[in-house]
């Protein structure tokens, strides 16, 4: 089961946000979409989750178009999405923001048993579980906007900057825990970071997008080698 | 001391009723961001549906039951057949503020008129269930009375209904989770427009009980023309500013407090301050704590 985005194009009104974008993430890998602010980044997951409409091309997830489809569907096939800025609902408690991620889930008992694994990964989470979420710090705030994602059971976890805002030692756990994740369930990973080098440690490929179009793929190996990626986007 | 117990007791049984209407307010306010001036004809209709209910059964509290079926029943078919396609063609530009505001005046009117052809201009009278003469202490005799009591039991076990509904349950996570966060909530997987559609269902029910009680606890009259309707959903709506527009509870705290002051106002200071006193309370709070007596500054609660 792999993602394939093909010929992808994308307008905010008169603004084209992406066009003609192609790629495929192969199932269980982990893929880091780079590229500076505006460059589309946001608009790519947005559209791939169902929240943004598409005004062309395709985009194949387990025999679905995820273009035509809604995003309250798309969860129920396997897609969760952790949007941009600590996609979290700070007027619910830890465990309420937890429950919604499993909402749709027929199945109570499975769910707890995901609950627990998500306390297990973020032990933090379980200490503070009936506190509101807008009490916590901005990590823990994201460790809860992917504990939720987790929450649905996805095969495919979409996450929109998890670095954003938060100190380098966390940034760390954080780039760890997604890697843990993705390793642990198999699961297809596209990660969206202004952070390349911390994205691209962990992604077994990337994507650097500019100003709507694809610039350049390849391994991580590669890009991390690559003057050009160097010299625009890690800071060499 | 027994004036002062007897207006408390008014002030708690008025204030149950708006607190009720303030919670149709918020209700309908959190779902679809619209303040609905329908509201009160959505009530009085309701209130019909149980006067007609009462012409085949004996039973008050199973008309109450009928009547909140048919208000929720009326309130999500509004939303669904009016304000959806309403919201869907104006999303920008200065009529989108401004375009529900007057289609909700519109429709109150609709409602009033479409309940007049169909139960004459005429006062009809709805016989409370339990007697509306006050209760003795010694040789006074309060004005509190058991059907006052009784309103604010019924209140009180609503209320309960609807924190466990909202505290407890998938679905009242639903509800609030689309209230504060269309966007996560849909990435949640909820269909957000169902759950819409279902605020405005408890908005109705909610609205018809306030409508019934608010009968019951005057005297027993109700006409199409009625004053008291309007009133109700203007005390029910500064009770919900009061409470910060956006909590449930604020709702519920802003209308008892927006019932005691008004009665304490009419026993001791002047009963021609009726109409104004809910106003005078509103501009205080305005004044005061702009963001609502429970609400948050800048902020939300459930
Ligand atoms: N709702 C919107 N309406 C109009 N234009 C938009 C909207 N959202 C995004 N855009 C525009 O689309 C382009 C891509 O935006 P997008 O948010 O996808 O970028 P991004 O790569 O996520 O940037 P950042 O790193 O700052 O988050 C930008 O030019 C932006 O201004
Ligand atoms: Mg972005």
């Amino acid at each position: 089961m792999s993602l394939e985005v093909r010929n992808l194009t994308v307008n905010h009104g008169a603004i084209t946000a992406l066009s003609d974008i192609s790629f495929t993430v192969p199932e269980g890998e982990l893929v880091a979409i780079i590229g500076a602010n505006g460059a589309g980044k946001s608009t790519l997951l947005r559209t791939l989750s169902g929240l943004k409409d598409a005004s062309h091309g395709t985009a194949t997830w387990k025999g679905h178009n995820l273009l035509s489809g809604k995003a309250e569907t798309h969860v129920r096939q396997g897609v969760a999405h952790v949007s941009e800025g600590m996609s979290v609902i700070p007027e619910l408690t830890v465990e309420e923001n937890l429950d919604l991620g499993a909402i749709w889930r027929r199945n109570k008992s499975e769910a707890a048993t995901t609950k627990a694994e998500v306390f297990d990964l973020f032990p933090r989470l379980q200490e503070r579980i009936n506190q509101s979420a807008d009490t916590l710090s901005g990590g823990e705030r994201q460790m809860l906007a992917i504990g939720r994602a987790m929450m649905s059971k996805p095969q495919l976890l979409l996450l929109d900057e998890p670095s954003l805002g938060l100190a380098p030692l966390l940034v760390k756990q954080i780039f760890d825990a997604i890697s843990n994740i993705s390793r642990q369930y198999g699961l297809s990973v596209v990660l969206v970071e202004q952070n390349a080098m911390g994205a691209l440690k962990i992604a077994s490929s990337g994507i650097v997008l500019n100003l709507g179009r694809v610039a350049m793929t390849g391994t991580s190996q590669e890009l991390i080698s690559d003057p050009a990626v160097q010299a625009a986007y890690l800071g060499y | 001391m027994f004036q002062f117990i007897n207006t408390l007791l008014i002030g708690i049984t008025s204030g149950a009723i708006y607190a009720l209407m303030a919670l149709a307010i918020v209700l309908v306010w959190r779902s679809t961001r619209v303040i609905n001036f329908a509201q009160a004809g959505q009530a009085l209709a309701s209130t019909y549906f149980g006067y007609q209910a009462l012409q085949y059964i004996d039973s008050f509290w199973i008309a109450l039951i009928i009547a909140m079926a048919g208000g929720a029943i009326l309130s999500a078919l509004i939303e669904v057949i009016f304000m959806r396609i309403l919201l869907k063609h104006t999303t920008s530009g200065a009529i989108a503020g401004v375009a529900p505001i007057i289609a909700t005046l519109g429709l109150l009117e609709i409602i009033r008129t479409l309940v007049t052809l169909k139960w004459g201009g005429a006062d009809v009278i709805v016989k409370a269930p339990l007697s509306n003469t006050g209760f003795s202490i010694g040789s006074n005799t309060l004005v509190f009375s058991p059907m006052k009591l009784a309103i604010i039991a019924v209140v009180t076990v609503l209320l309960l209904v609807f924190s466990v509904i909202f505290q407890k349950t998938s679905i009242g996570l639903s509800l609030r989770a689309s209230a504060f966060s269309p966007e996560l909530a849909r990435l949640a997987g909820i269909r957000v427009d169902r759950i819409r559609t279902l605020g405005w269902a408890f908005s109705g029910a909610t609205g018809a009980v306030a409508g019934l009680l608010l009968v019951t606890n005057g005297n027993g009259s109700l006409s199409p023309a009625s004053l008291e309707f309007s009133l109700l959903l203007i005390s029910g709506f500064i009770a919900a500013v009061i409470g910060g527009l956006e909590s449930l509870l604020g709702s519920v705290v802003g209308g008892v407090a927006l019932g005691i002051i008004t009665a304490f106002v009419l026993m001791y200071i002047s009963d021609s301050l009726f109409f104004i006193a809910p106003f005078v309370v509103l501009l205080l709070v305005l004044f005061i704590r702009p963001q609502g007596v429970l609400g948050k500054k800048g902020g939300r609660r459930a």
